[in-house]
């Protein structure tokens, strides 16, 4: 008896890549766990599967801007700083989504090989992008770090984004378990941006921790709500030396450009893409502000005018020599 | 023109003079101000390289009006802003910061204003710092008080209701070691409930040694962070080290203190570049250790015993009003003191702006609180640092402060 993707199967005796060809998966778009240890690629030919194994066979899939200003995350330097989440559209959008957001920088969930679906999202995403996997629904750091060593064996680099919830209803990130997850994987020499809860004693600690940036949310995530954490977001901004991008409840282009009015390094945005009635105008949109919004901080934003102004030295009048 | 600092004593041996004068006049026969003395702890740090690194690239003069409206309109102050503020554009804006740094400080300190005072304990000193009425080339009465003679300080300086004390010495550590300042500090936690020590720099374990004895605030003047200024003012001694000086506030507070103050000695050098320095070095301090308590002072250069010419050059109090607004406005949750050093009326103006706490009851020599104090004809007192400005007592200050519509406090926690 072996389990393959959670299902009992008489597998026994196969190598793996026998179990990868027999469901019609490529063997460069998985990665495969035998009893909680990856298995190199250049093993799955010789890796027999016993009686009493666990496999777990994964892929991604969706879920979860040109200038000399550029934004550097783990040595790696971006042009855009929008980033682009993959869930909740069809594939097919992905390519339109991309090309009008003009992002560099994607997130994929990881998630299980199955077997209906022949379609892989790494088919539709462009080359020269950068993919972010995240952790989706792990819920503690051990699962995050599982989930995260699988993404690194499906071999798109080191970047890794850490989301851990331990409430199905409002999928607010648990900022204790992320920081262990991040100290975990940071050693492992993963580039971690941890999806957070604006507080700057987890903001710090995730400094600490060897974070590469971090993710404060704005909103609940898909709550399309905006900035309700603006002042949390802003004193980490001011506080966190790292890269602090804009991560869940974006629900309009204004803003996203009002976070990078404030001095974000990026945005992340999904649901507000998705849920728009012309995704590749929307993305379109998001773009432009999230320029806007980086050269308005860039420039350094000018002054509003407030009523009244001191007319006399009333509080200077003493000084003498 | 320029400050003269060079002052020949008769009482000086020939050998010492030839060597004095050979400090002065031969760079070459000056040891390496930026290399550590064998004793002295290198810790790992970048703080040193930030703040350099910043000061450095400080051109005030490009500039603007603009740069500096912009600044006021930002709700916090950014490093650009800040050197906006501080730059000779930000002058015509000077009653907009005061008004500005009056609701800063009103929102985190409220109507409120600490009184301190200090207490020398000792002026021996080992370095050459020529601007210093300490300073070893001095001649001075010198004298460093014993643990009896400390009690009665204090008790006299207690009885006229100062619960915060600041001990100082001069720099000798052959003179007055870390154990005796530690039970100097001992005792001081008998009669005050706060105690803050301006000495030397020590290493980690010091710094921890003094805290178990009840210390809890350590300042530390850099005098000038432009180095090259520093080596031409701090001939000899280990405070010749500038690199061990700049370190001292982390490494205090590695060694568990609770609070550390930076400043530069406006007038020794570009007080502007400086104010940058004393600021950017709390601002990284304070960044690196969030839970330590920080504040700035801003002491001007005074006359001296021996050489009365001595004088902050262009800081005049406009410059300095302006330095002590832009630090509130870049450090609104920053302590900022206001010594003796500068007049009545001006402190009477800047706490009502930017400061938080001023001293009080001051003398700058040693033993010699009963006869300023009483007026009490006293024993053997050793001279002073240098000439203070305003000579209020604790009782007066606390009832100008009062009549002011502010509130003096003596002492804001408790020891748990």
């Amino acid at each position: 008896m072996v389990i393959v993707n959670g299902i009992t199967t008489d597998a026994a005796g196969k190598t793996i890549a026998d179990l990868v060809a027999e469901n019609g998966w490529k063997c460069n778009q998985v990665a495969v766990e035998r009893n909680l240890e990856i298995v190199p690629k250049t093993a799955y030919g010789d890796t027999v599967v016993q009686d009493g194994d666990s496999i777990e066979i994964v892929c991604f899939m969706g879920g979860g801007s040109q200038s000399d200003d550029v934004l550097t995350i783990g040595g790696k330097a971006f042009h855009s700083r929008f980033i682009l989440g993959s869930g909740k559209y069809s594939l097919s959008l992905i390519q339109a989504a991309v090309k009008y957001a003009g992002a560099e920088l994607i997130t994929v969930a990881v998630r299980r090989a199955h077997t209906k679906e022949k379609e892989n999202i790494l088919d539709y995403i462009p080359e020269g992008v950068t993919l972010l996997p995240n952790t989706a629904g792990a819920r503690s750091a051990e699962e995050a770090v599982r989930i995260a060593r699988m993404a690194r064996e499906l071999g798109c680099g080191d970047f890794v984004k850490v989301e851990i919830m331990r409430d199905s209803k409002y999928l607010l990130p648990d900022n204790g378990e992320t920081i262990r997850a991040t100290e975990i994987l940071a050693k492992e020499g993963f580039v971690v941006l941890p999806y957070m809860y604006p507080d700057l004693y987890a903001a710090r600690d995730l400094v600490s921790a060897g974070a590469s940036a971090v993710m404060p949310l704005a909103a609940p995530i898909g709550s399309n709500k905006g900035l309700a954490t603006r002042e949390f977001i802003q004193i980490l901004i001011d506080e966190i030396d790292l890269p602090v991008i804009v991560d869940a409840g974006i629900g309009r282009p204004s803003q996203a450009c009002e976070a990078m009015e404030m001095g974000a390094a990026a945005i992340m945005c999904n649901t507000a893409l998705a849920t728009a009635g012309d995704l590749p105008v929307m993305a379109d949109a998001f773009r432009q502000a999230v320029e806007a919004g980086r050269k308005a901080y860039l420039s350094g934003l000018g002054r509003v005018l407030t009523r009244g102004s001191a007319a006399s030295d009333t509080l200077t009048g003493f000084l003498q020599d | 023109m320029e400050n003269q600092f060079y002052v020949d004593s008769k009482h000086l041996s020939e050998s010492a003079l030839t060597k004095k004068h050979q400090l002065e006049n031969d760079p070459a026969s000056r040891t390496d101000h930026m290399a550590y003395l064998p004793d002295q702890e290198q810790i790992s740090s970048d703080i040193r390289e930030k703040v350099m690194a910043q000061t450095a690239d400080y051109d005030y003069s490009r500039y603007t009006a603009d740069d500096v409206r912009r600044a006021l309109q930002h709700e916090q102050k950014s490093v650009e802003d800040f050197k906006a503020l501080l730059s000779p554009a930000a002058a015509p804006f000077l009653e907009q910061m005061a008004e500005q740094a009056r609701l800063e400080t009103r929102k985190h300190f409220g109507n409120t204003v600490y009184l301190f005072t200090p207490l020398y304990i000792a002026n021996y000193c080992e370095n050459y710092c020529v601007y210093c009425g300490f300073n070893c080339y001095n001649d001075i009465r010198r004298m460093k008080l014993n643990m009896e003679q400390i009690e009665h300080e204090m008790q006299i300086i207690a009885e006229s209701g100062m619960e915060e004390i600041l001990i100082l010495t001069g720099e000798s550590r052959a003179k007055s070691d870390v154990k005796y300042i530690g039970e100097a500090c001992r005792l001081a936690r008998k009669y005050f409930r706060m105690v803050g020590i301006e000495i030397y720099p020590v290493n980690v374990e010091d710094y921890r040694y003094l805290h178990e004895c009840g210390v809890d605030y350590v300042t530390v003047f850099q005098e000038t962070y432009d180095t090259v200024k520093y080596e031409q003012l701090h001939l000899a001694g280990h405070k010749r080290v500038w690199p061990y000086r700049f370190e001292a506030q982390e490494r205090a507070l590695m060694g568990g203190m609770r609070g550390i103050a930076c400043s530069a000695l406006l007038g020794l050098s570009d007080f502007r570049k400086d104010a940058l320095a004393s600021a950017l070095h709390v601002y990284y301090l304070q960044r690196k250790y969030p839970h330590a308590e920080v504040s700035l002072s801003c002491p001007r250069l005074r006359p001296i015993i021996n050489n009365d010419a001595i004088n902050p050059q262009d800081v005049h109090e406009k410059e300095l009003c302006q330095v002590l607004c832009a630090y509130r406005l870049f450090l609104p949750f920053a302590g900022i003191t206001v010594s003796s050093r500068e007049s009545e009326s001006f402190r009477n103006g800047i706490v009502k702006i930017a400061a938080t706490k001023v001293s009080a009851g001051v003398s700058t020599g040693i033993g010699d609180h009963e006869s300023k104090y009483t007026g009490k004809e006293g024993e053997a007192e050793g001279d002073e640092q240098f000439e203070i400005n305003d000579g209020r007592s604790f009782t007066q200050m606390y009832s100008d402060m009062s009549d002011a519509g502010l509130q003096p406090v003596l002492n804001d926690y408790l020891y748990v």
